[in-house]
């Protein structure tokens, strides 16, 4: 069959039909992959709480709440860990803007006396091999169980009691930054009972 | 030409990476590991597959004049397709890969087998074609990762061979110059001798 000409109409038609078919497999492809796409990103939430908070009984998504950041317009989402009803940790979402490469997001456990239990490092785009070391162990434990209150979460070259990771000293202090945002906003504005 | 040839001269002889030098933004952004490279290469190879299939199907009724923005737009679906469905099925391979799955739409490899090949031939050898050089492209990105992975992180596919760090440089952007230069010297000295 022959090529067709490049009339005004056949350049006009084919474009349309070529847009109605591929719009109507994207919608179809979009509701296709809707829910498996919800329930990935749910599935990802809570292995992060989990990760961060003590063994619960409830569930921290349904009793999620908001609390408003200090002088500005975020909020941090706040998912209460219960057992047996009563508080036993909050994961908390939090983020810091001024990781290097970008937002740096963190799920930072607290137990209801604001001292840390766990942190999880939700989404980063720091260095390769630098700054996203922030996830290893190493790293993470020098916090564990301490107490933002008496732990200053600074890097020790701005006099704080973070060993900075090597070469990352901007990633490290981002890190930091995240957990003490989400303690500040949990002890002035979370539920501690 | 036959179906043979279509589909090995990808590997090789036309390999799009190695020979052709095409596609070099995913080449060099994404293949930090081997599993990484594996992963693109698959994306791309799928998206590859599909749309020579349907520009080899549509050609005659697409009119010259117009081919390019129907390309793109039938590339772009797929691209979109894969970027749904890996969301949904994949979430850790997509987070990683996260910002390089658009730019498939933008892989001149994609766009260039539409219009040197696809559009100028059937369905069969169309598809042969894409197979061919969406692996292609898959084996010399894998092989790429893995260069890096071994060398930067001292691991392969995300198993730690050695427990120490590795050279940094190959895992940052420079060390992907690097080993693709090497690569490269490599594969032609194999074609020159072979």
């Amino acid at each position: 069959m022959a090529k067709k000409e490049s009339t005004l109409f056949n350049m006009v038609s084919s474009l349309v039909i070529v847009t109605l078919v591929a719009s109507t497999t994207l919608g179809y492809v979009y509701e296709l992959t809707k829910g498996p796409i919800a329930e990935a990103m749910l599935a990802k939430k809570i292995k992060a709480i989990d990760e961060v908070v003590v063994a619960y009984d409830n569930n921290p998504v349904d009793e999620m709440y908001k609390i408003q950041v200090e002088g500005s317009k975020d909020s941090l989402e706040v998912y209460p860990a219960k057992k047996e009803g009563k508080l036993v940790a909050n994961a908390i979402r939090t983020f810091s803007p001024k990781g290097y490469g970008g937002d740096v997001w963190l799920m930072v456990g607290l137990l209801p006396d604001g001292s840390i239990n766990n942190l999880a490092v939700l989404e980063h785009k720091e260095t390769p091999g630098l700054g996203s070391k922030m996830n290893n162990e190493d790293f993470k434990n020098q916090f564990l169980s301490k107490n933002p209150s008496s732990f200053n979460l600074k890097v020790k070259k701005d006099g704080g009691d973070v060993d900075a990771l090597s070469g990352a000293t901007i990633s490290s202090r981002a890190f930091g930054q995240a957990t003490q945002l989400a303690f500040d906003t949990y002890m002035k504005g979370g539920q501690h009972e | 030409m036959n179906n043979m040839q279509n589909f090995t001269k990808g590997f090789f002889k036309e390999n799009p990476v190695l020979v052709q030098l095409l596609g070099m933004c995913p080449t060099l952004g994404v293949t930090s590991t081997a599993m990484n490279g594996l992963g693109m290469g698959l994306a791309t190879t799928f998206v590859l597959l599909m749309s020579n299939i349907s520009i080899s199907l549509v050609k005659n009724f697409i009119p010259d004049k117009v081919r390019m923005p129907a390309y793109i737009v039938i590339i772009a679906s797929f691209v979109t397709v894969v970027d749904l469905v890996m969301s949904g099925y994949l979430p850790e391979l997509h987070e990683k890969l996260g910002l390089f799955i658009p730019l498939i739409v933008v892989n001149c490899i994609v766009l260039g087998r539409a219009e040197a090949f696809a559009s100028k031939n059937g369905v069969v050898s169309s598809i042969f074609d894409g197979l061919g050089m969406g692996l292609g492209f898959a084996m010399a990105l894998t092989m790429l990762g893995s260069v890096r992975e071994l060398i930067g992180s001292l691991s392969l596919f995300g198993f730690k061979l050695i427990d120490a760090d590795g050279i940094l440089l190959f895992i940052l952007p420079p060390g992907a110059f690097l080993a693709l230069g090497f690569l490269i010297a490599f594969i032609n000295h194999l074609r020159k001798t072979a």
